[in-house]
């Protein structure tokens, strides 16, 4: 029993972090449809602008993850506003193509200039022990689940109850009358990117702080987690990013305890390719109706 | 006359082949030079193949190492582990990797958009991962041993070979299928195409020559590991295709021959050389988005009943996204 709520736990805290990220995937795609090959790399430059700001300026955490959040929305709007803006009329395939070089940019610009050995994260918090229904829990672990938590529930409150939210769904839901109705796609498009790359970059932290070590290509396993797990709930549906991070957590480690290690990312691709086929628009999705 | 001319044509191109290959033999040109000719070969036949794909028929194809690793690995069991010939093993990989394009092609097009190109990768990354975990392989040492049986002139023909097939096919009957459906897919249904069928038809084809890449690069370095099959290696590709021309044989060459060369000149500049890939590639989408031949072909390619007739109706390969948008 303990061993089960064990990995619980660490299922738990495994798909927070997919959920943050999985998180900025389905916003994107909703607003842009667009899949944000580059959103990966964001949780990478996330973790490394933590890093910094911890190692430089010797911030504590909370601080050390604001100022992260605020540095990752910059280059999220920025990438947006550089790459993606002027291809908004393009055809659909160049953008995915942008995105994808932009991925690689930033890994290699990362490695060129930072160097691709692996640094450790430093020690924002002092962990602490304790036993919780006679498993071993680390205070680190409870962060994680309660910062991912609380991110998602500002989130939700942002996309539910304020104007901006609104505009958001409204996008996702049509384009066209939306101009009609006075509201900016460019500000909406720019606060989706921002709100997605400040949570991929909570991630990105966290991350560093659970595992601690980071690399230029972190971002590649666990963007593309991040992402199966956003269209495993139904790309473009909030919820759907929630449901399908948590589900891929536990299936990913529960399988670990069955299988070598080595097999998880087979593992998660293959569950990827059968949900496509099952059930194309995710657990959570309605069937599209193909239009003539 | 006509004859004459075309026999006269593959004589010189031949000869060519087989002056470059003696040169290369009796060391009057550097053997880097000779394995940097042979990349390019290698690297128009994966990129002309992907072309098929992603230019001509216009789905979104984003993970053909996947197909390049099935082929070098199938090679190189036929030729280490069973002792057989190249030869047998250079044909053995391009029908597996054929199959199994095939077999992927009866999921992947059941689904829609960009859904397809996420099968596509999807595939590449389990590939990979079991590569990485079968030890009859070498698991992630990768396999070492692999004769050197990659030469110039085989790299040659085979890329000859390549584009005379692939631009026949393109330019028959069967070829316009491809077309039509990238254009206009219930037109094409309508005109009575078996549109699924002849998506997986290309998808197999595309496979074929790219394991058959996959298996002159294996026993052209004498040395495999899964992670040079990662979809770095797949983006690489479409790097290359991106900046020739997609839906153009001659954007592929082009492509190929100066992406290549140009990471070769570049090869003083270390880690900063993967860094300026994929700005080449987001600055060729931001300004020629269908890379720099477009949908066109040197008069060579092009059959001649072809060149007027068939640019007016055809438009470029981006319009039927734009369409579905």
């Amino acid at each position: 029993m303990s061993y089960f709520i064990q990995q619980l736990l660490n299922a738990l805290q495994l798909g927070s972090i997919y959920a943050l990220i999985a998180l900025g995937y389905t916003m994107v795609y909703g607003v842009l449809g667009l899949i944000n090959f580059a959103h990966g790399d964001i949780f990478m430059a996330g973790a490394f602008f933590g890093f910094f700001t911890a190692y430089l300026l010797k911030l504590p955490l909370i601080p050390t993850l604001i100022l992260s959040m605020l540095l990752a929305s910059a280059l999220g709007i920025m990438i947006e506003r550089i790459a993606y803006r002027p291809l908004r009329k393009a055809p659909r395939m160049s953008l995915i193509i942008t995105a994808l070089g932009i991925s690689l940019f930033l890994e290699n610009f990362t490695r060129a200039t930072l160097g691709g050995q692996p640094r450790s994260f430093p020690k924002l918090l002092e962990i602490q022990d304790f036993t919780f229904l006679g498993a071993s829990v680390t205070n680190l672990q409870v962060v994680i689940i309660l910062v991912s938590i609380f991110l998602m529930l500002v989130l939700r409150y942002i996309v539910q109850n304020t104007m901006i939210g609104k505009a958001m769904r409204a996008v996702s839901d049509n384009k066209e009358v939306l101009a009609l109705m006075g509201i900016s796609l460019d500000t909406v498009i720019m606060v989706t990117f921002g709100l997605g790359s400040a949570l991929a970059a909570t991630a990105g932290i966290l991350v560093g702080l659970a595992y601690p070590v980071i690399d230029p290509y972190m971002g590649i396993t666990v963007g593309w987690k991040a992402f199966i797990a956003a269209v495993l709930g139904g790309i473009g549906l909030i919820n759907g990013a929630l449901v399908g991070g948590f589900i891929l957590g536990f299936i990913e480690i529960f399988a670990a305890a069955l299988l070598p290690s080595t097999y998880r990312d087979g593992i998660a691709f293959t569950i990827l390719i059968i949900v496509l086929l099952l059930k194309p628009t995710g657990l959570l999705g309605r069937p599209v109706i193909k239009k003539v | 006359m006509k004859i004459i001319k075309s026999i006269a044509f593959w004589t010189v191109i031949l000869a060519l082949g087989i002056l470059v290959e003696m040169l290369g033999r009796f060391e009057y040109i550097n053997p880097y030079v000779i394995q940097v000719l042979e990349l390019i070969g290698i690297n128009i036949i994966l990129v002309s193949s992907l072309n098929i794909i992603n230019g001509f028929l216009g789905e979104f194809a984003i993970g053909h190492a996947g197909f390049m690793a099935t082929g070098a690995y199938l090679s190189a069991i036929c030729t280490v582990k069973f002792h057989m010939p190249f030869a047998l093993g250079f044909l053995a990989a391009g029908l597996l990797s054929g199959l199994i394009a095939y077999l992927i092609g009866v999921p992947a097009f059941k689904t829609f958009g960009d859904y397809l190109a996420v099968i596509t990768l999807g595939f590449n990354m389990i590939i990979v991962n079991l590569l990485n975990n079968l030890e009859y392989v070498g698991a992630a040492r990768g396999m070492v041993g692999l004769p050197k049986s990659t030469n110039f002139i085989w790299v040659f023909c085979a890329t000859i070979l390549t584009l005379i097939i692939f631009r026949n096919i393109i330019f028959s009957n069967y070829g316009r299928i491809w077309t039509a459906i990238r254009e206009n897919t219930l037109a094409a249904e309508m005109m009575g195409i078996n549109v699924v069928r002849s998506k997986m038809v290309a998808f197999a084809i595309a496979g074929c020559f790219a394991g058959l890449a996959g298996a002159l690069w294996g026993h052209m370095l004498q040395y495999i590991n899964p992670s040079s099959f990662t979809y770095l290696k797949s983006t690489d590709m479409l790097t290359m295709l991106y900046l020739g021309g997609v839906g153009s044989l001659t954007g592929s060459v082009l492509g190929a021959v100066l992406m290549t060369g140009l990471l070769e000149i570049l090869r003083d500049l270390g880690v900063w050389r993967m860094v300026i890939g994929p700005v080449i590639l987001v600055l060729i989408m931001l300004t020629k988005p269908l890379g720099l031949f477009g949908s066109r072909e040197l008069k060579i390619v092009q059959p001649k009943s072809d060149r007027e007739e068939v640019q007016k109706y055809v438009s470029h390969a981006g319009r039927k996204h734009n369409n579905e948008l």
